[in-house]
């Protein structure tokens, strides 16, 4: 394997290395004033950068073609289908900045640099073959969402989010590396591949240890029970944009990342961490739907939301079948694009002057205040909450066809179960909406990107999206069947 | 196979009315969801028209690959015919019950009754087990609108009540599907209803539909949501409750756990008779003692569900033949029911029986209407309600006696509720003033009176036309659960039993 031919390989990270330092320049040079240039160029960039990767999906490459720098770094359709999630919210996180922070006068420049820099590590998760591939662009990503996170510098609470990311995050860092230590120092390798081989036949307790350090600090990075305290506070203090990214892309990102970890280095020990992935499956839907009940900050039921529905996907990762693997892809897609929708509705809730809204009672009676923005809004709950037709059934749907084939069937009726726990607080945001009085505090104008994004997760959430079941059922199974090529 | 997609245009109607509706002012919502309704009444028409009495089992058939793990499949059979006329039948009633009590948020109004239409039909035409349950559980959707905005006093506990209990009976079921199809290969629902699942496999998944299908029924003991949810659901909103959505219960045991878990339906069957019994006696006594009307009635839906379960499992054509009757008389006469408590709820804004008394007297038209569905109700022979009643109880019979004797004491107590509703409301002195100034129907109700009133003396005085389109169908579904019948519990003495003239007088019916 030539150097030559791994270059070709990492092409969008190339591109945004060089896009982000050149962008990172223009900024320095011109500041604020060039944000919105900057902004542009980066969605650019990363539409590109879904071109670079998109062949690899649909042509499903795999196995060392594709295999960079010895295989630390890997371009096949796993990685592209992760990627094309990835860049796509980056983009979206974008395109639904300026009309956030122009109102305050912060639409900084460093803003699309570090959705690029982050974009960039989250991508070399999704890559990652090697335990220190892996770290980098862990690292990589999580420092820039770090100081994404605080970006709103005079605002408290956005300091506040910042720095319980970066602290916790620090110490999710420090076990992931605990872990990754000690599976090194009993099998030898940093591999993925030499990983999954040493550890085939009986496990040792040190290397048993370092599987369940390195998954707990994965569990943190997706924001799984027990380890999601750090959600509600980051989503709600973090601008909402910002927000946006982290229940999006880097959800997209970290379970990317989990899933190479689980199926690819600690594949053949999949008996070892099921029943650990299966206690944080169901305890996240549990306390992710009772925790969102008492909730009055949309944000933070959102926050909540997005634990409980980690929980449906780690089903699919507790399977450990490629039709979990793949069934997990088409939630995530689907999660994504809720998560997205949700977020965006969000920031359509501005009074008046434009002060954004984020308490629950200031949604009482929108239907009649704000029809259109009330039918996206209950049809995203309604989605949330796995009711068809919604086309949010349908990532539920395809994870528990997938436990239920596996012989889990279980776990599924206890999943399920407790999905109608979550259900609750769902219906809630709609009664609040369509049965409360209007208190007619939202009336701030929206942007036309706002709208647009919001139409667009609005359509693919209706009835229409089962059209797309087939297509997107192959891509995911072709991505899902990388996975499973060393065992 | 082939031919015109009548199914989908039915389903694809009301859809673009619902659309429409949205966006239109009051009185144009009300005149687009009529039309919708009525031109898929003229669909309904058409389709009985066309089907093929006595021909292939599933006509109308229409499959489209064009979704990832199932298709998109209809089709009926006599069963599900009958059930779709049934529901087009009360839509253009439903409407015409809301023209002029809802007054807010019309648009919106006639859009969630236009979705429940589609869901409805596309319960009872789906053809693929997924599909089937995509529009069962949708219906929750529009339901849980219904009566969150348009209902009563304390339609915020009602909705919620509704809306999670039938959702958690449903994910149930969704597991089992998801187990079945993967154990048959197969999401086609005429495969499935002839695939033999291992009994002890039966028993869990019969478990997981019952879940289901006894929260819609309802069954006693989680029935309680249904007297919620009709009290405070509006008039509208209760007729098509009570005339078609609890029907998806019924038609869900006689679709799937029937055919499907023949082995446990036979070992289950003590169970639904059990709780069929308490049911009808229990929710009959507290109908007796109901001050609500709509209460009252909600109760008396819950006894005649009862014994339309009764009827299913007595495993013989009798008493499936009567559970259908059953099913759809009570469909018209329930919806009627509402309708006429609707009618003088609009009046005087007041469900209390006790307000009311002596209508007899300012409003006779609408008391020979209340008291024709009173009847029907009761099951006086003549009516709907008696040919249901009398075949599904003699089909219970000739599997217990025993089970026979306590169901129909239900017809019995149905008789005392109902009078005793009728006599406190229509008969009597006229206490109240403000009662006695209500003025009698108007146009706009003899319109929604006179076909329900058509219909319930149709079904009772000529049946046949109701039963003939499932006859083959029930059939087939008796051959099926031949295997499994339970034997009968009378000690038939042969040779010294009874005079024979006696015996040959009492069978001569079946």
């Amino acid at each position: 394997m030539d150097l030559a031919h791994s270059l070709r390989l990492i092409a969008p990270e190339e591109t945004l290395s060089i896009a982000s330092l050149v962008l990172l320049l223009v900024a320095a040079w011109s500041g604020d004033k060039a944000s919105r240039l900057i902004s542009i160029l980066a969605v650019a960039v990363l539409v590109g950068c879904m071109a670079l990767v998109a062949p690899a999906l649909c042509y499903g490459l795999s196995g060392p073609d594709v295999a960079a720098f010895g295989g630390q770094y890997r371009a096949d359709a796993f990685a592209a289908f992760a990627k094309l999630l990835i860049y796509g919210s980056s983009a979206a996180a974008l395109i639904i900045a300026p009309a956030f922070f122009d109102r305050l006068g912060q639409m900084r420049a460093e803003y699309p640099v570090l959705i690029l820099l982050a974009a960039l590590g989250m991508g070399m998760m999704a890559s990652a073959g090697d335990l220190l591939t892996l770290y980098i662009g862990l690292e990589l990503n999580s420092l820039a969402s770090y100081v994404l996170a605080a970006l709103l510098r005079n605002d408290g609470r956005s300091a506040e989010s910042g720095l319980k990311y970066f602290v916790l995050g620090a110490l999710a860092s420090g076990i992931l590396l605990f872990g990754v230590s000690l599976v090194y120092g009993f099998t030898g390798t940093t591999s993925f591949a030499g990983i999954n081989a040493a550890l085939s036949g009986n496990l040792a307790a040190g290397a048993l240890f370092g599987i369940v350090f390195v998954l707990a600090g994965l569990a943190f990075k997706i924001a799984a029970v027990p380890f999601h305290m750090w959600t509600p506070d980051v989503y709600e203090g973090a601008p909402t944009p910002v927000t946006t990214f982290f229940a999006t892309a880097s959800k997209a990102s970290a379970l990317a990342l989990l899933m190479r970890v689980s199926l690819e280095a600690f594949g053949s020990q999949a008996d070892a961490w099921r029943q650990i992935v299966i206690f944080a499956a169901i305890a996240s839907i549990v306390v992710g739907a009772l925790g969102a009940i008492g909730q009055s900050n949309i944000k933070r039921l959102m926050a909540y939301s997005s634990i409980n529905n980690v929980g449906f996907v780690l089903i699919g990762l507790a399977v450990a079948t490629p039709q979990g693997a793949a069934a997990m892809l088409t939630y995530l897609v689907i999660y994504i694009a809720m998560s997205l929708g949700g977020f965006v509705a969000i920031l359509m809730l501005k009074d008046e002057d434009g002060r954004p809204l984020e308490a629950i009672a200031d949604l009482s009676g929108l239907s009649r205040t704000r029809p259109g923005l009330a039918l996206a809004l209950a049809m995203i709950m309604f989605s949330l909450a796995g009711i068809p037709p919604l086309f949010g059934f349908w990532g539920k749907f395809v994870v528990f066809q997938a436990a239920v084939q596996a012989g889990f069937v279980a776990l599924a009726a206890i999943g399920i179960a407790a999905s109608v726990i979550g259900a609750f607080y769902y219906i809630k945001i709609v009664k609040i909406m369509y049965f409360d009085e209007p208190v007619d505090t939202v009336r701030g104008r929206s942007d036309w990107a706002h709208t647009a994004l919001l139409v667009i997760t609005a359509v693919f959430m209706s009835p229409l999206g089962y059209l797309l079941t087939k297509w997107l059922d192959g891509l995911a199974q072709t991505a899902a069947s990388v996975l499973f090529l060393a065992a | 196979m082939g031919g015109f997609p009548i199914l989908s245009l039915m389903l694809l109607v009301p859809l673009v009315g619902a659309i429409a509706c949205l966006k239109l002012e009051a009185q144009a919502a009300r005149t687009v969801a009529l039309v919708a309704t009525l031109i898929d009444f003229a669909l309904g028409v058409v389709l009985w028209a066309n089907f093929d009495i006595g021909g292939a089992q599933w006509q109308f058939q229409e499959r489209h690959a064009v979704f990832s793990s199932f298709s998109y499949a209809l089709g009926i059979d006599g069963i599900a015919l009958t059930l779709i006329m049934l529901s087009v039948f009360l839509m253009p009633v439903c409407i015409g019950a809301s023209w002029t009590s809802v007054t807010k948020r019309v648009g919106e109004y006639m859009a969630a009754f236009l979705l429940m239409e589609t869901l409805m039909i596309g319960v009872f035409a789906a053809q693929d087990l997924y599909l089937f349950y995509i529009f069962f559980e949708a219906g929750l959707i529009p339901m849980y609108l219904i009566i969150g905005v348009w209902g009563g006093d304390n339609r915020i506990y009602a909705s919620y009540k509704f809306f999670l209990y039938t959702l958690l009976g449903s994910v149930v079921m969704l597991i089992a599907m998801l187990w079945m199809a993967n154990q048959a290969g197969t999401t086609d629902i005429p495969t499935l209803m002839a695939y033999d699942f291992d009994p002890h496999v039966q028993t869990w998944l019969w478990l997981a539909f019952f879940a289901s299908f006894a929260v819609k029924m309802p069954m006693y003991p989680v029935h309680t949501w249904l007297p919620d949810a009709h009290v405070q659901a509006p008039t509208a909103g209760s007729i098509i409750l009570a005339g078609v959505l609890l029907k998806m219960g019924g038609y869900g045991f006689i679709r799937f756990s029937l055919p499907m878990f023949p082995e446990a339906s036979a070992q289950f069957a003590p169970l639904i008779f059990a709780l069929s019994m308490l049911a009808v006696v229990i929710t009959s006594l507290i109908a007796l003692v109901q001050h609500d009307m709509k209460k009252l009635i909600a109760y008396s839906s819950v006894a005649h569900m009862a014994i339309v379960t009764l009827g299913l499992f007595a495993f013989n054509v009798q008493g499936l033949e009567g559970s259908m009757l059953v099913m759809l008389s009570h469909g018209l006469v329930s919806g009627a029911l509402f309708l006429c408590v609707g009618v003088i709820y609009e009046r005087l804004h007041t469900r209390e029986i006790s307000r009311y008394g002596g209508l007899a007297i300012n409003m006779p038209r609408y008391a020979l209407f209340f008291l024709l569905f009173t009847m029907g109700s009761i099951g006086l022979p003549g009516t709907s309600g008696f040919v249901g009643e009398f075949l599904s109880l003699g089909g219970v019979y000739q599997v217990s006696t025993w089970v026979a004797l306590v169901g129909t004491t239900g017809i019995i107590l149905g008789a005392a509720y109902m009078l005793y509703l009728y006599r406190r409301v229509v008969f009597g002195e006229q206490k109240n003033a403000d009662a006695a100034a209500m003025p009698d129907l108007t146009l706009r109700e003899y319109l929604m009176m006179i076909p329900l009133g058509l219909a319930v003396l149709w079904m009772g005085v000529y049946p046949e036309s109701f039963i003939a389109p499932m006859r083959a169908d029930i059939a087939a579904l008796d051959a099926r659960l031949a295997r499994a019948r339970p034997a009968y519990d009378g000690k038939l003495m042969i040779g010294k039993g009874a005079p024979v003239h006696e015996a040959a007088a009492e069978g001569g019916h079946h």
